[in-house]
């Protein structure tokens, strides 16, 4: 039996229309797929189409033309209740922990919340918060602090908490270290690589920085300008990179 | 020469913001008590008429004297704040209510329905208010019940209009966008995570709202647009005894003495509140 892929997506491109401008196409007519238990980066510049490109996958955005296939499903007209139920096997960690949590509500009920629209019950829920951030390397007692009381890392493992509460198959990282410090940004990373490997996790890590996407990831996809111009093992992009816009990235950086 | 270290400013000034926020809410939980409990307060009854004892000036028995029909103010006054004061608060959590279901749906929802919402609320918002509320009123009959109606036709806009805003400042938020992977639904998402984060800037406004929409119910009841005779509002008792306040001047002196201190008391209470719910003004 062969396995297809966790995410699918073909032709996906978003057209942004504004009344007296000419429309701009923020992500062209891209494809990818990604294997269970892979993990697959995607770099390019700000403004080159990576956060449409995962709304998109997300659903936090329509997409103009093109499919979504997550675990043979087609997601890419599902509304309301369908929807939400694609978002069991797909969870995504955002860039910005602290915003990512809403004030007025603890990180326990954030952490939480999914587990209850999922249907437990409240002591279940409480319980398995628990267990979420110690999974994560929290205390137990985070679960009542705001997020303003907490600092960014920490805040960014209970966004991790967060994602994997309803067991995803598919973890998306929109850029999730990138607001850290260098050595919480490891540390955040080695919780990433940890519980990918105990739940088996497939992950779409997006990324600026080639270096992080060459320690984390077995495949690199480059996006430039809406499109992929080149796709690969991150060690030969980096070693031998066929297109002119990875040669400047990589020439920037190393 | 050496500054002295002194207590740092934002901390005085959060503590005195707290202490106005405990004296003002005191008198305006004095003010709300009184008219639930008034016809247990008053020294008379509001409503007996004594010709021979009309006109009387401020006396021991008579504090704030009587009117023409030799009834009691102090006791008109005392029963009066129940109409005044309940129909305001009632007329302020109507807009409140109204005007942030509104903003919200507008500002959620977007499209067509917001543009045309928001023009209507526009409209009204172009006509001065107390007119227009003259204007609702003169057509539906006078009536306190319609005076509330009146102000509240015309006051809902400010508060979509403020809804509106802050929803749309929530909205491509991330928490709500992490709301949604949760599998939170947008009703869901609109209680749970929008209205809690919104509902501040509303709160201060309707709080600052109550000693103005005060004046305006008392405005129209003065105009005779409001609460009829022989019931004892405020507005009205100051309009029927217009007439003799060359003479007797007491008589308005004691309503009106009602609605200043009221008024004054709800206008402080609502700064309080705004300078406490200002980030800005806290103390680190």
């Amino acid at each position: 039996m062969t396995v297809g892929p966790i995410l699918r997506v073909d032709n996906l491109t978003k057209v942004f229309t504004r009344k007296g401008q000419p429309p701009f196409t923020a992500v062209d007519h891209i494809g990818f797929e990604l294997m269970p238990g892979e993990c697959l980066g995607i770099i390019g510049e700000s403004g080159s189409g990576k956060s449409t490109a995962v709304n998109m996958v997300t659903r936090l955005t329509d997409a103009t033309e093109g499919t979504i296939i997550l675990d043979g499903e087609d997601i890419t007209h599902k509304k309301g209740r369908q929807l939400q139920n694609a978002y069991r096997k797909m969870q995504m960690v955002f860039q910005t922990p602290t915003e990512s949590f809403d004030p007025r509500h603890t990180l326990g009920d954030g952490i939480g919340e999914s587990l209850r629209n999922f249907g437990h019950c409240r002591a279940e829920v409480d319980r398995q918060v628990a267990g979420l951030l110690k999974q994560c390397g929290l205390p137990a007692d985070f679960a009542k602090r705001y997020p303003h009381q907490v600092s960014g890392g920490q805040c960014q493992r209970a966004a991790i908490a967060r994602a994997i509460a309803i067991k995803p198959k598919l973890l998306i990282c929109d850029e999730a270290t990138s607001a850290l410090d260098v050595t919480i940004q490891k540390e955040v990373l080695a919780l990433l690589r940890q519980l990918r490997q105990e739940l088996s996790l497939s992950i779409l890590f997006i990324c600026h920085d080639i270096a992080l996407v060459q320690q984390f990831c077995d495949r690199v996809l480059v996006l430039y300008r809406g499109s992929i111009v080149e796709e690969g093992i991150p060690n030969e992009v980096i070693r031998n990179p066929r297109n002119d816009y990875t040669r400047r990235l990589i020439d920037s950086i190393l | 020469m050496m500054k002295q270290p002194t207590v740092r400013p934002a901390k005085i000034r959060r503590d005195t913001v707290k202490a106005r926020l405990i004296v003002f809410s005191i008198l305006a939980v004095l003010l709300i008590l009184c008219s639930l409990f008034s016809e247990y307060l008053t020294p008379y009854d509001p409503y007996l008429q004594d010709l021979s004892n009309a006109k009387a000036a401020p006396t021991a028995q008579h504090i704030f004297g009587t009117d023409r029909y030799g009834r009691d103010m102090l006791s008109r006054v005392i029963v009066g704040s129940r109409t005044s004061i309940f129909s305001t608060l009632l007329l302020v959590a109507v807009i409140t209510v109204i005007g942030t279901v509104i903003g919200v749906f507008c500002g959620w929802h977007g499209g067509k329905i917001d543009t045309v919402l928001m023009r209507i609320s526009d409209m009204f918002l172009a006509f001065p208010g107390l007119v227009f509320a003259l204007a609702v009123a003169g057509v539906l009959g006078g009536g306190l019940h319609n005076a509330i109606f009146a102000l509240a036709a015309i006051s809902w806009p400010k508060y979509a209009r403020i809804a509106r805003s802050q929803t749309l400042s929530q909205k491509e938020t991330p928490y709500l966008r992490a709301a949604r992977l949760s599998g939170s639904g947008t009703v869901k998402i609109l209680a749970m995570h929008i209205l809690p984060n919104i509902i501040g800037p509303i709160l201060v406004t309707s709080m600052l709202d109550i000693g103005t929409m005060m004046m305006e119910l008392a405005g129209l009841s003065f105009l005779g647009l409001g609460a009829k005779p022989p019931i004892a509002e405020w507005g009205s008792m100051m309009s029927e005894n217009r007439a003799l306040m060359t003479t007797v001047p007491w008589i308005t002196m004691a309503p009106g003495l009602a609605i200043f201190v009221s008024v004054m008391i709800f206008n402080l209470l609502g700064d309080t509140v705004r300078d406490y719910a200002d980030p800005k003004a806290r103390g680190r």
